[in-house]
C-alpha cells in the first residue's frame, strides 16, 4: 500500500477519527431536492409564459409577493443545492489536498456570491424595478 | 488532480498460449490475467484452452485444472469451493463473483478472469486487502455490551429480534461488493465501503448490542458513510444476493433519525 510507511493498515484507517458531521449535508441535499421539485417545474412554465416579455412586463410579473417569495426559494434551494452537489464532486474525484481545498473555498464563495447577487435582482425587481 | 493514463508499467500485454490437448472436443478458452510484481515485467493475459470434458463445471474447477496441468505458477486464492469462504472472488466476465460459484455455462465465449478490482497486486489473481480488513477490524464486528451476561444462559433476542439480521449475517466477507464500487475504487483510504458498512449495520441492529450510538458516532462522517452515492454495484454484484446499498441506506436513516 502506502511506500515507506510502516504504520498499521488500521492506524491509517482509523486515521484521524470521525468527523462528527456530514448527516447536515444529506439531509439538506434531500430537503433541497424535495423543495426543488415542484419550485423547478414552477420556474420552467413561467420562464416558458415570459419568453416573449420585454423587461418592464417580467419586473410587472416579479412583483407579485407571492411570485417573488417563490423565485426566492427557487434560487436559495438551487444554489444550495448546487454547493453542496458540487463539494461532494470535489471530494470524490479531487485528491490533491491545496487543489481540493481551493476548490471548495470557490465552490464556497461562489455559491454564496451567485446567491446574493439572484436575491438582489430579485428584491429589486419586487420593490419597484 | 486527475490522472488520464495508467503508468506505463501497468498496461496489460498479450500472455503465452496453451492449446487443448489433441482430442479434446468440448473445448473452453480462459483468458487470465498475470502479474508477478516483483518480475519488474507488465501484467499480460494467458490464454488457457481446458478440456471440459475433462474438467468440473465450475471457473474455479477450471483454475486448479489449469494450476495442477499446465501452469503451476498460476496464483489465486481459494479454500472451501462451495461459496461460503470468500476466499476465490474475482472478476469473472466482467463481474466480481466467486470463482467456485460461477458455473463456466453461464459464460458466452472466451471466459475472462482478472483480480477484484482496484486493489494492488501480490500475484496474478490475489490482490491486497489489508485495507480491506482493518476497515473491518475499525468497525468493531463484535458484541459490545455494559451488563454483564447471565450467569446461566446466552444473552437472549426474541424471533422478531434475531430476524433483523436476516440478509446481512451471511456476508462472507469476499469484497466482491466493496471493489466493485466506484467510489471506493477513488476514495477506499476513508470510505468504509460497502461490505463493511453492510457489517456495520449488522452490529447496530442486533438487539443484544449496547453500543448503537457510539458505533453511529465513528460512522458519522462524509467519507467513511456518506461517500456511498446509491451506484447499487454493491448489490447487483453480490455472489450472496445481498443487499449492501439497503443496509447503508438504513444506517443514514438512523442518523437522521437520532437528530430529527
Amino acid at each position: 500500500m502506502s511506500q515507506g510507511s510502516l504504520r498499521t493498515p488500521l492506524a491509517r484507517v482509523r486515521g484521524l477519527g470521525s468527523a462528527k458531521g456530514g448527516t447536515h449535508h444529506f439531509w439538506i441535499q434531500r430537503l433541497t431536492a424535495i423543495a426543488l421539485v415542484p419550485l423547478t417545474i414552477w420556474f420552467a412554465f413561467s420562464i416558458a409564459s415570459l419568453a416573449t416579455a420585454d423587461a418592464p412586463a417580467i419586473t410587472a410579473w416579479m412583483q407579485s409577493p407571492l411570485r417573488a417569495t417563490l423565485m426566492l426559494s427557487f434560487l436559495l434551494a438551487g444554489f444550495w443545492h448546487m454547493k453542496l452537489g458540487l463539494q461532494v464532486v470535489i471530494e470524490d474525484y479531487i485528491h490533491t489536498e491545496w487543489t481540493k481545498v481551493t476548490c471548495l473555498i470557490l465552490n464556497n464563495l461562489i455559491s454564496i456570491f451567485l446567491t446574493l447577487a439572484a436575491t438582489l435582482a430579485v428584491l429589486k425587481m419586487l420593490l419597484g424595478g | 488532480m486527475v490522472e488520464f493514463n495508467f503508468p506505463a508499467n501497468s498496461k496489460v500485454k498479450g500472455g503465452k498460449s496453451h492449446k487443448a490437448p489433441a482430442g479434446a472436443k468440448n473445448v473452453r478458452s480462459f483468458q487470465v490475467y498475470r502479474y508477478d510484481p516483483d518480475s519488474g515485467e507488465n501484467p499480460r493475459t494467458d490464454t488457457f484452452e481446458v478440456d471440459m470434458d475433462d474438467c468440473g463445471p465450475m471457473v474455479l474447477d477450471a483454475l486448479i485444472k489449469i494450476k495442477n496441468e499446465i501452469d503451476p505458477t498460476l496464483t489465486f486464492r481459494r479454500s472451501c469451493r462451495e461459496g461460503i469462504c470468500g476466499s476465490c472472488a474475482m472478476n469473472i466476465d466482467g463481474t466480481n463473483t466467486l470463482a467456485c460459484t460461477k458455473d463456466c455455462e453461464d459464460v458466452k465465449g472466451d471466459v475472462k478472469i482478472s483480480p477484484l478490482p482496484h486493489l494492488e497486486i501480490i500475484k496474478d489473481l490475489v490482490g491486497d486487502l489489508s485495507n480491506f480488513y482493518a476497515q473491518y477490524a475499525s468497525i468493531k464486528p463484535w458484541l459490545e455490551t455494559q451488563t454483564p451476561a447471565p450467569p446461566d444462559s446466552e444473552r437472549l433476542q426474541s424471533e422478531d429480534e434475531r430476524r433483523l439480521i436476516d440478509g446481512l449475517y451471511e456476508c462472507i466477507l469476499c469484497a466482491c461488493c466493496s471493489t466493485s464500487c466506484p467510489s471506493y475504487w477513488w476514495n477506499s483510504d476513508r470510505y468504509l465501503g460497502p461490505a463493511v458498512l453492510l457489517q456495520a449495520y449488522r452490529w447496530l441492529i442486533d438487539s443484544r448490542d449496547e453500543s448503537q450510538g457510539e458505533r453511529l458516532d465513528q460512522l458519522e462522517d462524509p467519507f467513511r458513510l456518506y461517500r456511498c452515492h446509491t451506484i447499487m454495484n454493491c448489490t447487483n454484484t453480490c455472489p450472496k444476493s445481498l443487499n449492501p446499498a439497503k443496509a447503508i441506506a438504513e444506517i443514514k436513516k438512523m442518523m437522521v433519525q437520532r437528530q430529527v
